[in-house]
């Protein structure tokens, strides 16, 4: 009994770890029917895969049996791989056990698609449901909802779920037509805009009537592919940014593409995954949402790719030198956000400590600030000013030799190869 | 030099601050009764913790920077780190000298190490939230062993009361030889005598090993060999957490 669940289990999370969302924060589901678990604020890393990501949910297909042929895509019908679906009460035990034990912080579900899109949608329903109602589980669900299903499920999707996501996968509309010319962008585009309209609507509504069921609390988000098309960052970051704006997604995530299949579409099967790349786009997206950067400030039709070798926040700084220094004791936390080396906490902290007395280079350094970067573009209470006339390339290659990244081992060796 | 000797419970610590002040003290130092403070030509005062004058200088404390600030130096204090004592008498010392809340001056070194220490019992906390494993008894009870870097098991209860309403679970600390049982109403702190052997045949559920086996592989299958990066796997869980991980044993 338990070798055939080992193998499901083994086939079914193998299938569905290249979906790198692991999110379980954000939801607002309280214990408060003595059930099991709670989703309140923090998401919790309950352990990390030895590529250092986060294991957060118990994340696995409901079966890798797929009607499509995405090439990028290692379930796709022509791929001669093992096929294996789970039965709802098996995902269901698997889940409360694992939790239970203090493993996970939930589920995140998603499957091939079989027969069609609403008969997948509609298993997938069932298991959050079952979960909530016999179980009575308030641990994170993450359910992918499957493109083309329809507005009923989706509905009640949301009731059980605390995350919905359709994940667009290729950035560009051209790559999509390349890759999955069985799929239309509309029928990703189509639930995402029910879930973001019912979000509002519930969340109207609560105003109002204090017992207006949740929907979705955690919101929704969505995954692209990176490197498996052509596209450029410019392309990447300006899908993003629409989608955060006209979806009011919590988050997109980057995923590097790993070669899994010979096709002559697809990058070669020696080719490294992007890793580096992937990272500059975090970076980037986190500059728009926590540090108040435009899109069109950390990529445009000028500088259409993220610098690989510097961060981008320090590559904005060199192109406006013109904004700095800043005199860290007087400047508002909209510039101090802006400079290098200096994060949101540390920020945080010169705001509220300069209150008291003057920062010096001592003193930012106790904070936390990476001074070694940072002096080339502020002042302080000092009389040692670091900023000397030299140009952008000048102080570049200065913090360059500076500073040694993480990524410098690994950077090597993908230039070497492209 | 006057040493305050302390009987290592947080009203010991505080009373040894309400000595300090009343009898006038200029070169007050506190430590636990533990250290081994041995010098001849120093003054020590044995201090007992008394009720009275601990709830004196907590409610002043409380006065000036409410409640959940206050509690934040217990926290500290949570740390056991190496003259944390004086650390947050120091504090305590400029909270009260200024009469009122400091503790967002970052410019000040006292101040801006008790945030530091702060956020060390903080990511201890979150990693024990993240790395306690249960292991369900016969006596269905999910029981989990730690072996924290801080004395944080006091501030786990909330959390792991609300998250597991309806099981009986037990935390044990084996380092600091205590736990935190909850018996589906309340929790306690409790301690045992002798070590509880989970290894002995007929202890664990049944059922137990097979859930085990199973987290295991998913661990394994969900991994990219692709992305390997053995640097940021250690990084989040460094080996001293392995002992009790079920999927790194």
């Amino acid at each position: 009994m338990i070798e055939r669940i080992r193998e499901k289990l083994n086939i079914l999370a193998d299938a569905a770890k290249y979906d790198v969302s692991c999110a379980s924060s954000g939801s607002d589901r309280k214990n408060s029917n003595k059930g099991l678990g709670n989703s309140t604020g923090m998401g919790i890393c309950h352990s990390y895969t030895e590529d250092g990501r986060c294991v957060s949910l118990l994340k696995i297909l409901l079966t890798n049996h797929c009607i499509y042929d995405c090439a990028y895509c290692v379930s796709r019908k022509s791929n001669d791989i093992k096929r294996a679906a789970f039965t709802v009460q098996e995902v269901v035990d698997l889940t409360i056990n694992f939790y239970r034990r203090n493993y996970i912080e939930g589920l995140f579900l998603s499957s091939g698609i079989f027969k069609d899109a609403d008969y997948t949608m509609e298993r997938l329903v069932l298991i959050a449901k079952k979960l909530r109602l016999e179980e009575r589980f308030n641990g994170y669900i993450h359910l992918k909802t499957i493109p083309g299903a329809s507005d009923g499920l989706m509905h009640e999707a949301g009731l059980y779920a605390d995350r919905l996501s359709v994940n667009l996968e290729l950035p560009t509309d051209a790559g999509l037509k390349l890759l999955a010319p069985e799929k239309d962008r509309r029928d990703m585009v189509q639930p995402m805009n029910y879930i973001k309209n019912t979000i509002q609507l519930h969340s109207d509504e609560k105003k109002h009537f204090k017992n207006t069921p949740k929907f979705a609390p955690a919101g929704q988000s969505t995954q692209l592919i990176i490197g498996a098309t052509q596209e450029t960052d410019l392309e990447i970051i300006a899908t993003a940014d629409k989608f955060y704006k006209g979806y009011n997604l919590k988050r997109v995530y980057y995923s590097g593409y790993v070669p899994v299949l010979n096709d002559s579409r697809l990058p070669s099967l020696n080719t490294l995954v992007p890793m580096l790349r992937e990272n500059r786009l975090y970076q980037a997206d986190w500059l728009m949402r926590f540090y108040g950067f435009h899109a069109s400030e950390i990529v445009n039709e000028l500088h259409p790719n993220l610098d690989l070798d510097i961060d981008p926040k320090l590559a904005w700084a060199l192109r406006n030198m013109h904004a700095f220094p800043i005199d860290i004791n007087k400047a508002d936390l909209h510039m101090i956000l802006r400079v290098p080396g200096i994060g949101i906490h540390s920020a945080n902290k010169i705001i509220a400590g300069r209150k008291f007395a003057h920062f010096d280079w001592e003193g930012l350094k106790r904070i936390g600030i990476a001074v070694n970067r940072a002096k080339f573009f502020i002042t302080c209470k000092s009389r040692i000013i670091e900023l000397k006339e030299q140009s952008s390339d000048q102080l570049k290659q200065h913090i360059l030799n500076l500073s040694k990244t993480k990524y410098q081992a690994l950077q090597a060796t993908q230039y070497r190869l492209f | 030099m006057t040493y305050l000797i302390y009987d290592s419970s947080f009203e010991g610590l505080l009373t040894a601050i309400f000595e300090i002040y009343d009898r006038k003290i200029e070169d007050g130092f506190i430590c636990k009764s533990d250290s081994s403070v041995n010098q001849l030509f120093s003054t020590h005062i044995l201090v007992i913790h008394n009720e009275l004058k601990a709830e004196r200088v907590w409610k002043k404390i409380v006065a000036i920077i409410g409640e959940e600030k206050a509690k934040s130096l217990w926290k500290a204090w949570l740390s056991e780190l190496p003259d944390t004592e004086n650390l947050i008498f120091r504090v305590i010392k400029y909270i009260l000298s200024s009469n009122s809340d400091v503790l967002s001056d970052y410019t000040n070194p006292d101040i801006l190490q008790i945030s530091q220490t702060l956020k060390m019992i903080g990511r201890e906390k979150h990693r024990m939230e993240a790395f306690v494993r249960f292991e369900l008894t016969n006596d269905a009870i999910y029981y989990a062993k730690i072996e924290p870097d801080f004395n944080v098991l006091p501030l786990l209860i909330k959390h792991f009361e609300s998250r597991y309403a309806d099981q009986k679970w037990l935390i044990y600390d084996t380092k600091r030889d205590y736990g935190i049982y909850y018996d589906l109403s309340k929790t306690e702190f409790v301690d045992f005598p002798e070590e509880n052997d989970l290894s002995k045949p007929g202890v664990l559920n049944e059922k137990e090993s097979h859930y085990q086996i199973l987290w295991q592989d998913y661990f394994a299958s969900t991994n990219i060999k692709a992305r390997k990066n053995t640097k940021l796997h250690l990084r989040h869980i460094p080996k001293r957490y392995w002992k009790y991980l079920t999927e790194k044993k």
